[in-house]
């Protein structure tokens, strides 16, 4: 009910906050956007999502507001802070230097 | 920043309004929910199958709930909250068990803690100034040998050597001698004794010790022939002046001189003895002016320390001093003494010690006892955590139930046993906490029992962070010992067989019992070596009490005189005796009174060379002398076995004539008849030759320490002293009680010089405070026996009861079956039995391998002494026997039919097992009762 086993460590976290970067979103709709973008390629389960979510609140890169939602209901709405929007910042790049370090040593010809 | 400022926030919003952290947490999951549902209902499922998958979906919503607690950091907090909450609602459940186990904590660590502030305080601590670990203490290795007069025991070195060390040393950035001595400071009746610290003009700068008021000595103020000026101890000036800086060039009556006060020492500084405080220092070029010998070669009366150059250590320094040893003896032999003493001076080697801690007799005299009784004290903690331990294990096979449900529904193995390990942190910080509270009172109480008039103690008892330490230490160790294990063995319930209403095996879980036959058998077996110990130490002090000192001890005082305003020439020396001894024998209730030179077991001692010219073999023997008038012997209550006592007639002009006593008529005359025969002293500087006629026997008395055997004595008449001194010491017989008689004397004396000093010592006191640590040895031992004892006593009583209970459906089979009654008993018997003998057998083996440390403590009577031995293994037997025969004969009584509920089985035993420790019995268990 934890990680899901193909997601890189960590990987969530940006994830989320790419997500929550884009506009602040209800956990429900975090779900539905996080699917809805990576199609079937990232099995992210609804489990992992709140623990993953409160800890990001913990942390301070998110926070979290109690607003009415679409359809009338009250939901706890996730927007990212300043410090989440550096923390970004720092993970995207993170991320592009590891996928570029790993594609080359994928893309590598063998002999 | 920020940041942190708003994790912070929300972790004390989880963990102090966690009721509405979950609430929103629910919220947002049922939102979730509802929206899965609605999506899946939109697609055309059915709502419940919608409800299903979303749940499976989400993982479970409890699951849910802990890991969004899990991510918010603070489960562990949130748990360690819950688990004190719900240690201390047990712990309040079962109040007797938890005082009676936090008492027992308390005064364990209390006493351990007590004991260890006592060593440091005496042992481990450093001299308060800078860099102690510098200083290297400087004496003759193995001491002088008796040579020559040695003041006290600070008196290592005579001036010349102290002169000549000074001047050639060279492992030292300063050197410098210091001695001890008592002064009278005031005048006439009303001067009192204070402790005197003679130092060289080097000391106080080499120590580093800073004045808090005026100036200390500098080595200007130390040469040869100075006029004397006096420092004082800050704790001095404040009670005798009130720290009043303007006393600063005033003067202070020091043994009848008029001295000006130069300035006062910084308040930490208590001198360099530990133990000890001086009250007053003065440079040793002063000594002269109090009639001291300072400078001969063989008055021993300095003792010397230097701080070591950088890069030297003490090994080194002492191998320097070695190797100068040659010189410096044969330049300062004195060399009017036999050739044999000159020669074995100069055979004296200089060697050097560490003195960071300073010296102390005080450490040579209680060291080895202190650290004895936290030996003991150690041991009857170990017995308390055993007997705590075995209740815990009890109690957690008796919540093998809840366990159990708790395992099942999911708890790990790490939180049952946090959760059972937090109470037992619980009592033990309790219990470590008041203990080491407790501490500072227990040791100052013992210092109080230490210290006696003669020998005043004066330690610094602060709470030191050494002292916490070692508290905090003890309290943490008694935790892990008493309840890690069962915490660990609790967590260890298999579910399965817990919950089948805890387990209806027919007879009882070997396992588990063998762990506490186990701790039973070791608490018999310390419980044996401290009631061995404490038999040794109390049979000891009684061999010393019992001890026939000789003297007649009821209304016996000794008394010291002095007039230093009127010093009695050579000539009126003995004039001015008797007429104070008829003063002294005028007053009321005074029997009789009469001169000596030497009171009995004070620790002093004075010897001679003699020759007995009449004897077969005219060796060189040597005796204790002593001189006395006329009727001492009466007075003391010695009985004349044969010849005369001293008279009027024996003067300094008359025939020399002694009484010997009759170790000496044994030794040295043999079986004949001793009256008529002749002593020859030896020669010795200030006391030439002489040749004394025997003229009676004596009985034997101790001479200088109860411990020692009887030596040969001579008796002198105080008329025929060599050199006689101003005033002697009086022995007085009174026939009212000491202070009485004391006052009266006082006054008698007063009425005749009123500036006579006075000090008395009545000599029961006396023998008592030399006795003094065999006494509280001897208590304290005593104490922890009995205590170790109970707590044994304890232990086997719980542990037998547990063993019944435990085995009741295997005896009632039994019963039913046809067993006799007597056969039941005879199988619970067994069981005691062996316990018993094996507890007995190991605790012997170790007595007898420990009991050699205990041998300088002890007095007529083998460390391994069978009998004290055998008598404490039958005390103990007899305790356990009479400890298990209750629930022995509770077995005896069990019911054939087989106990109907495991419920009322587990209350029994908890009802045992509390009323063990003393609870009350009326505390029901409430928490069998929780799910």
């Amino acid at each position: 009910m934890s990680r899901p086993s193909d997601l890189v460590q960590g990987t969530l976290d940006l994830l989320l906050l790419k997500i929550l970067a884009l506009e602040p979103l209800h956990g429900w709709a975090v779900s539905q956007r996080l699917e809805q973008m990576s199609g079937e390629e990232l099995q992210v389960s609804d489990g992992s999502l709140y623990p993953a979510l409160h800890k990001l609140e913990q942390q301070g890169w998110i926070k979290a507001e109690w607003k009415t939602s679409e359809l009338g209901r009250r939901a706890k709405f996730y927007a990212l802070t300043r410090a989440g929007r550096k923390q970004l910042e720092r993970e995207t790049a993170n991320w592009e230097r590891l996928a570029a370090a790993i594609s080359a040593i994928v893309r590598l010809e063998e002999v | 920043m920020g940041r942190r400022i708003t994790t912070f926030v929300l972790r004390c919003r989880s963990l102090f309004a966690s009721r509405r952290v979950d609430a929103e947490l629910d919220e947002e999951l049922r939102f979730h929910l509802e929206r899965h549902i609605e999506a899946q209902v939109c697609r055309g499922v059915t709502p419940e199958e919608a409800r299903r998958r979303a749940v499976i979906a989400i993982g479970g919503l409890d699951q849910q709930r802990e890991a969004c607690r899990d991510a918010r950091g603070v489960t562990f907090i949130d748990h360690t909250v819950r688990d004190l909450r719900y240690a201390a609602r047990m712990l309040r459940t079962n109040l007797g068990f938890t005082l009676v186990a936090i008492l027992s904590l308390t005064l364990g660590v209390g006493a351990n803690t007590a004991i260890f502030q006592l060593i440091e305080a005496v042992r481990l601590r450093s001299l308060p100034v800078p860099h102690p670990e510098e200083l290297a203490d400087i004496r003759i290795a193995g001491g002088n040998g008796g040579l020559g007069v040695s003041e006290n025991e600070n008196s290592q070195l005579t001036f010349p050597l102290w002169e000549r060390i000074r001047e050639e040393q060279r492992a030292f950035s300063g050197v410098f001698a210091w001695g001890t001595t008592e002064f009278l400071v005031g005048s006439g009746p009303d001067a009192r004794q204070v402790a005197g610290l003679w130092v060289s003009g080097e000391a106080f700068p080499t120590l580093g010790v800073t004045a808090a008021a005026g100036r200390l000595f500098n080595p200007a103020d130390d040469r040869h022939g100075c006029s004397p000026a006096v420092v004082l101890d800050a704790a001095f000036w404040r009670a005798q002046f009130g720290g009043d800086p303007s006393v600063i060039g005033r003067t202070l009556m020091i043994s009848d001189h008029p001295v000006p006060i130069l300035g006062v020492t910084a308040p930490e500084f208590f001198g360099l003895e530990v133990g000890k405080r001086f009250d007053i220092a003065l440079p040793i070029c002063a000594a002269h002016s109090w009639g001291s010998l300072t400078e001969r070669r063989d008055y021993f009366w300095l003792s010397a320390m230097g701080r070591l150059h950088d890069g030297w250590t003490v090994a080194r320094a002492a191998q320097h001093l070695d190797a100068l040893s040659r010189g410096i003896f044969d330049a300062t032999a004195p060399l009017d003494h036999q050739p044999a003493s000159v020669e074995r001076y100069r055979r004296f080697r200089l060697t050097a010690l560490p003195a960071s801690n300073g010296v102390s007799s005080l450490r040579t005299t209680y060291a080895g006892a202190l650290w004895l009784l936290l030996g003991m004290t150690g041991l009857v903690l170990l017995i308390a955590c055993a007997n705590l331990m075995n209740l815990l294990l009890a109690r957690a096979s008796a919540r093998e139930h809840e366990i159990g449900v708790r395992l099942a529904i999911g708890a790990s193995r790490a939180r049952v046993i946090s959760q059972l390990l937090t109470e037992s942190i619980l009592l033990a910080v309790c219990g470590a906490g008041l203990g080491v509270l407790l501490a500072p009172t227990l040791s100052r109480s013992l210092v109080a029992l230490l210290a006696t008039t003669s020998n005043p103690l004066d330690l610094e008892l602060a709470t030191a962070w050494p002292v916490l330490a070692f508290g905090c230490g003890v309290g943490l160790a008694t935790c892990v010992l008493f309840g890690l294990v069962p915490a660990f063995r609790g967590s260890r319930t298999d579910p399965g067989v817990a919950m089948k209403a805890g387990g209806r095996g027919l007879t009882a879980n070997r396992n588990r019992l063998s762990m506490q036959r186990c701790l039973v058998t070791i608490q018999v077996s310390i419980s044996l070596v401290l009631l061995f110990g404490a038999a040794l130490f109390v049979r000891s002090f009684r061999n010393l009490s019992s001890v026939d000192t000789g003297l007649r001890h009821d209304g016996l005082i000794f008394a010291m005189f002095a007039d230093f305003s009127d010093r009695p020439s050579p000539e009126r020396v003995l004039a001015a005796q008797s007429e104070l001894l008829a003063r002294i024998r005028s007053a009321p209730m005074v029997t009789s009174a009469a001169t000596t030179t030497q009171f009995p077991l004070n620790g002093s001692s004075w010897t001679q060379g003699i020759e007995l010219p009449a004897s077969s073999a005219p060796a060189r023997r040597s005796s204790k002398f002593t001189y006395v008038s006329p009727q001492y012997f009466s007075t003391v209550g010695m009985r004349i076995l044969a010849g005369r006592d001293f008279g009027e007639t024996d003067t300094a002009a008359s025939q020399r004539v002694a009484l010997v006593n009759e170790t000496f008529a044994r030794r040295y005359l043999g079986p004949g008849n001793p009256i008529g025969a002749m002593v020859r002293t030896v020669a010795e500087p200030r006391f030439p030759s002489a040749v004394y006629e025997i003229i009676g026997v004596v009985s034997d008395t101790k001479y200088s320490a109860l411990r020692e055997p009887t030596p040969p004595i001579t008796f002198v008449p105080i008329a025929q002293h060599p050199s006689p001194r101003p005033w002697a010491g009086i022995a007085i017989r009174s026939s009212a009680a000491p202070p009485l008689a004391m006052a009266a004397v006082k006054r008698a004396v007063a009425a005749w010089r009123p500036n006579m000093t006075t000090r008395f010592t009545v000599f029961e006191t006396q023998v008592r405070d030399s006795l003094i640590r065999e006494r509280i040895l001897a208590w304290l031992a005593a104490g922890f026996g009995v205590l170790a004892a109970l707590l044994a006593m304890i232990g086997v009583y719980g542990v037998i009861s547990y063993l019944v209970v435990r085995r009741r459906h295997e005896i009632a089979i039994r019963l039913a079956l046809g067993a006799g009654r007597a056969r039941v008993v005879q199988l619970i018997l067994k069981e005691i039995v062996t316990l018993l003998l094996l507890g007995l057998v190991l605790g012997g083996a170790l007595a007898i391998a420990t009991a050699s440390g205990a041998s300088s403590l002890l007095f007529g009577l083998s460390p391994r002494d069978p009998t004290t031995l055998a008598g404490a293994a039958g005390v103990l037997a007899m305790i356990g026997v009479l400890a298990s025969s209750l629930p022995a004969l509770r077995a005896r009584r069990a019911s054939t039919r087989l106990p109907r509920s495991d419920r009322n089985e587990d209350v029994r035993l908890q009802r045992h097992l509390y009323s063990t420790a003393g609870a009350s019995i009326a505390a029901s268990p409430s928490w069998l009762r929780r799910p």
